[in-house]
């Protein structure tokens, strides 16, 4: 299969995958008892019924369900997200305005757990038995084995509170009106501890996988053979064994890639990062529906589009495939 | 307020030159600059106060805009955009006079009429707490000149002087509202008011920020230049901020009840329980009285006995607060202490519950998603409950689900927390009155209480302006209500605001850091 005819039919699948996914999304958060109206009517502390007739008119929720169910595909079709009048703003602004915050604190969480993981497995598979392999198998099964919220909150308490070296939380020092090097310096300061919060877990993943899959390839026949040969120890774990090692490592950060978007509520939450997560979070405690399906939209249609490159990734690391899929 | 901070400033310059030594009045001259960052929890949906009226919203919006009135702490009103009002004779036309020289932050001037279409046409058709009032009590609102303003009462109303707190009737700009579709005016995303603060910016997820009204009409403030709004999601970082400094001020409720007096201690730290008195929350647990045996009054008089409301104020709210002896807070007008008492009691619980006539059935409890302290609350009660024999099952579900269930009365025990807004006649009989047994608003008489003699002591606290005969009808109301026990009354909450003591000046009035800025400074 060419790569034309593989992306072309990967596509296809794509875009009715999201189809279906963007239906299923509505009908799913209708189930949710509550709708946007009575949220914000019962925060208010105050609320009549003339209130709730107006607000339920402004969301649109008087129409038929299948209206409205028209309405938002309808608007989908058009790269038109929809309106939140919760926070009366167009759903693609809002996106938008968080995006850059979440993709920053994902992406150096992936690239630094990717790079990290798969240098510490590769370490820990070389020096398989010695006291450097158990140091770092043991630290990999307790940032696996630690909860998220504590590691989030315990880095707060100490690297904050105690040693006062970094920021608790948020994205910049608030006021400070920083420009150009010093923003970005602030806004990098302000990235270690969530970033790193977030990494660990995938970092341990990536580790033990990597140790793992490397100590299995190591006994292969064509290791033997390289070593034979006469390459270098150092040659062989890099050309030979870490290359046929990768794959499983990839179908992670596949998967981990996927989330880029989606998968940091919690992290956003605990360190006041303005991102996406914190966005669909409270679209969902205020049953915010139009901001709510945006959020989901958008992170659907990333993780289709990152498990295309995931394959595309394989056909590069492993060429064999390409021949049989 | 003019002539008082010359007088101060006078009087400080004078000590200074006598003695040269740092007097108190020195110490308490407001000093004029500076940035305070405040913690408002959770993010507000929007800052249009006419449209939006959460708890949030309120903080930041009650800075910048106005209403005529504003309410010190004993809730006497006191002159905002209302130079002086006057009351007439037969207690139906009241007379305001405006500020002359105030504008909007767009630089238009505010005149009598705004006040006629806020009053008039805005907040009548958006407004769930000015509407009831307006319709049901107003005749007219008129204009009689630039600079004055009548309102026509159809018969007496008591709380009219209470009504005009700025969440309850923000003054919003005719020019740019009247003949538009309110909801969708753009200037919703960046309200015009004649506050003391102008809206700035507002990034969502991390800030809103403030900036002084150069051109406010009060001279000399207000003193701070900038108030930062941080948006921080998670209850623990937020008291972590606050102690690294990066918040100055923790507004009520936005820390765990269990860190509030480990913060107390911390160093230049002050903590006050003021300015609440206009909403003086009040909680309780809502009884469905259309499900079986909730509706025997025994019943409830045993669960009454059976909780132990000190262990929930002590234990699980960490000492905040009071506990009530019925439907009105002590914190406000007309509350009277000579009522049925019910201090816990297990034995009398067991005793008037058996003669109800319970035979066991399991009563749902609906937990209030509201954060922990709920849940631990709940857990709380159904022990003190099952203890004399009542089975209890907690629900749980969110906040829409909670709103819901609430609203559609589906549900047998649940939590209420309600402001009382200054006056019974506003804030309290609209729990108990039989024409609020309406379906759709959770804060209605969901329990569904009627009680025909009831109702008409509200009508007549309502409808009277004089102190005695209100009094009267709400001493009777709350001796009834004590007995008949329509919900149980559990705490008067405490929401206290914990800042830095070098923001001076903070809360004066009886809705605290809601309009607290216009007179704060900071050392």
């Amino acid at each position: 299969m060419t790569l034309l005819t593989f992306l072309s039919s990967r596509l296809a699948k794509g875009v009715l995958t999201l189809f279906a996914i963007a239906v299923l999304n509505f009908f799913l958060i209708r189930a949710a008892p509550g709708d946007p109206a009575q949220v914000l009517a019962g925060e208010a502390g105050a609320a009549d019924g003339v209130l709730l007739l107006q607000l339920r008119e402004r969301f649109g929720l008087d129409q038929p369900l299948l209206t409205q169910l028209w309405i938002y595909l309808k608007g989908y079709l058009t790269f038109d997200l929809g309106f939140s009048y919760r926070q009366q703003q167009p759903v693609l602004a809002l996106i938008l305005e968080r995006l850059p915050a979440t993709l920053l604190l994902t992406a150096t969480a992936f690239i630094v757990s990717l790079v990290l993981g798969v240098a510490m497995g590769g370490l820990a598979a070389r020096r398989a038995g010695r006291w450097s392999d158990s140091l770092i198998t043991a630290l990999a099964l307790v940032f696996y084995a630690t909860p998220l919220f504590w590691i989030a909150m315990m880095s707060q308490i100490v690297f904050a509170l105690k040693l006062k070296i970094l920021p608790n939380v948020g994205y910049e020092t608030i006021g400070a009106n920083y420009t150009g090097l010093a923003r970005a310096l602030d806004i990098g300061v302000h990235l270690v501890l969530p970033a790193i919060t977030l990494g660990l877990f995938f970092t341990a993943l990536y580790a033990r996988m990597m140790r793992a899959s490397m100590l299995e390839v190591a006994g292969a026949d064509f290791v033997k053979t390289a070593r034979a040969k006469g390459l270098s120890p150092g040659i062989v774990s890099r050309r030979h064994v870490a290359r046929n090692a990768i794959l499983p490592v990839v179908t992670l950060a596949g998967l981990q890639a996927g989330q880029l978007v989606g998968g940091a509520v919690l992290t956003e939450t605990v360190f006041a990062w303005p991102g996406i997560g914190r966005l669909m979070f409270d679209a969902l405690v205020q049953r915010d529906y139009a901001v709510l399906l945006g959020v989901f939209f958008v992170s659907s249609a990333l993780v289709v589009i990152f498990n295309i490159v995931t394959d595309l990734v394989y056909r590069l690391a492993d060429p064999r495939i390409e021949a049989t899929s | 307020m003019h002539v008082r901070s010359t007088l101060a400033v006078a009087i400080s310059v004078l000590a200074l030159a006598l003695t040269h030594a740092p007097s108190p009045a020195l110490a308490q001259t407001p000093k004029a600059g500076g940035t305070v960052h405040v913690v408002v929890h959770p993010e507000p949906p929007m800052l249009m106060q006419g449209l939006n009226q959460n708890g949030p919203t309120n903080m930041v919006a009650g800075n910048i805009y106005e209403s005529l009135l504003r309410y010190d702490e004993k809730l006497t009103p006191q002159p905002s955009l209302a130079k002086s009002w006057e009351v007439s004779p037969d207690a139906k036309v009241y007379t305001f006079k405006l500020q002359g020289g105030v504008t909007w932050h767009d630089g238009k001037p505010f005149t009598a009429d705004d006040v006629v279409f806020s009053l008039d046409k805005f907040l009548r058709d958006v407004h769930p707490r000015w509407r009831p009032i307006v319709n049901a009590q107003v005749e007219k609102i008129e204009k009689v000149d630039d600079l004055t303003v009548t309102i026509t009462l159809k018969q007496p109303f008591g709380p009219l002087l209470l009504s005009q707190e700025v969440a309850s009737a923000p003054m919003v700009p005719k020019h740019i509202y009247d003949g538009t579709d309110y909801r969708a005016n753009p200037a919703n995303n960046a309200p015009i008011g004649t506050g003391a603060f102008k809206f700035k910016e507002w990034k969502k997820g991390s800030y809103i920020h403030l900036v002084k009204n150069e051109s406010y009409w009060q001279k000399g403030k207000p003193s701070l230049d900038e108030i930062y709004w941080q948006i921080i999601p998670d209850a623990s970082a937020r008291a972590v901020a606050y102690e690294t400094g990066k918040v100055d001020v923790l507004t009520g409720g936005s820390v765990d009840v269990y860190d509030v007096q480990r913060l107390a201690k911390l160093p230049n730290t002050c903590i006050t329980t003021k300015g609440w008195e206009m909403f003086a929350p009040h909680a309780w647990m809502s009884i469905n009285l259309r499900n079986g045996i909730l509706g025997n009054k025994q019943f409830r008089q045993g669960l009454m006995f059976a909780i132990d409301r000190e262990f929930g104020k002590d234990v699980v709210w960490a000492g905040l607060g009071k506990i009530p002896t019925g439907p009105i807070s002590s914190k406000t007008r007309f509350y009277n202490a000579d009522v049925p008492k019910y201090t816990f009691d297990p034995a009398k619980a067991r005793e008037l519950i058996k003669a109800s006539g319970y035979k066991g059935e399991t009563i749902r409890l609906l937990n209030l998603p509201y954060g922990e302290t709920w849940t631990r609350w709940s857990e709380a009660i159904k022990q003190n409950l099952e203890d004399v024999g009542v089975k209890v099952q907690i629900e749980t579900t969110d906040v829409p689900g909670w709103t819901q269930k609430a609203s559609n009365w589906d549900f047998d025990l649940t939590y209420n927390f309600l402001y009382q807004l200054g006056d019974p006649a506003t804030g309290v009989a609209r729990s108990y009155v039989s024409s609020n047994i309406v379906k759709g608003n959770p804060f209605a008489n969901i329990g569904g209480y009627s009680n025909p003699e009831v109702d008409k002591w509200f009508a007549d606290g309502a409808g009277s302006s004089a102190n005695e005969q209100r009094q009267e009808a709400y001493t009777k109301i709350q001796k009834i209500l004590a007995d008949e026990l329509p919900v149980l009354w559990l705490l008067e909450m405490d929401f206290p605001t914990i800042y830095r003591c070098n923001v001076k000046n903070l809360i004066t009035t009886g809705i605290g850091v809601n309009d607290g800025f216009r007179d704060a400074w900071k050392e």
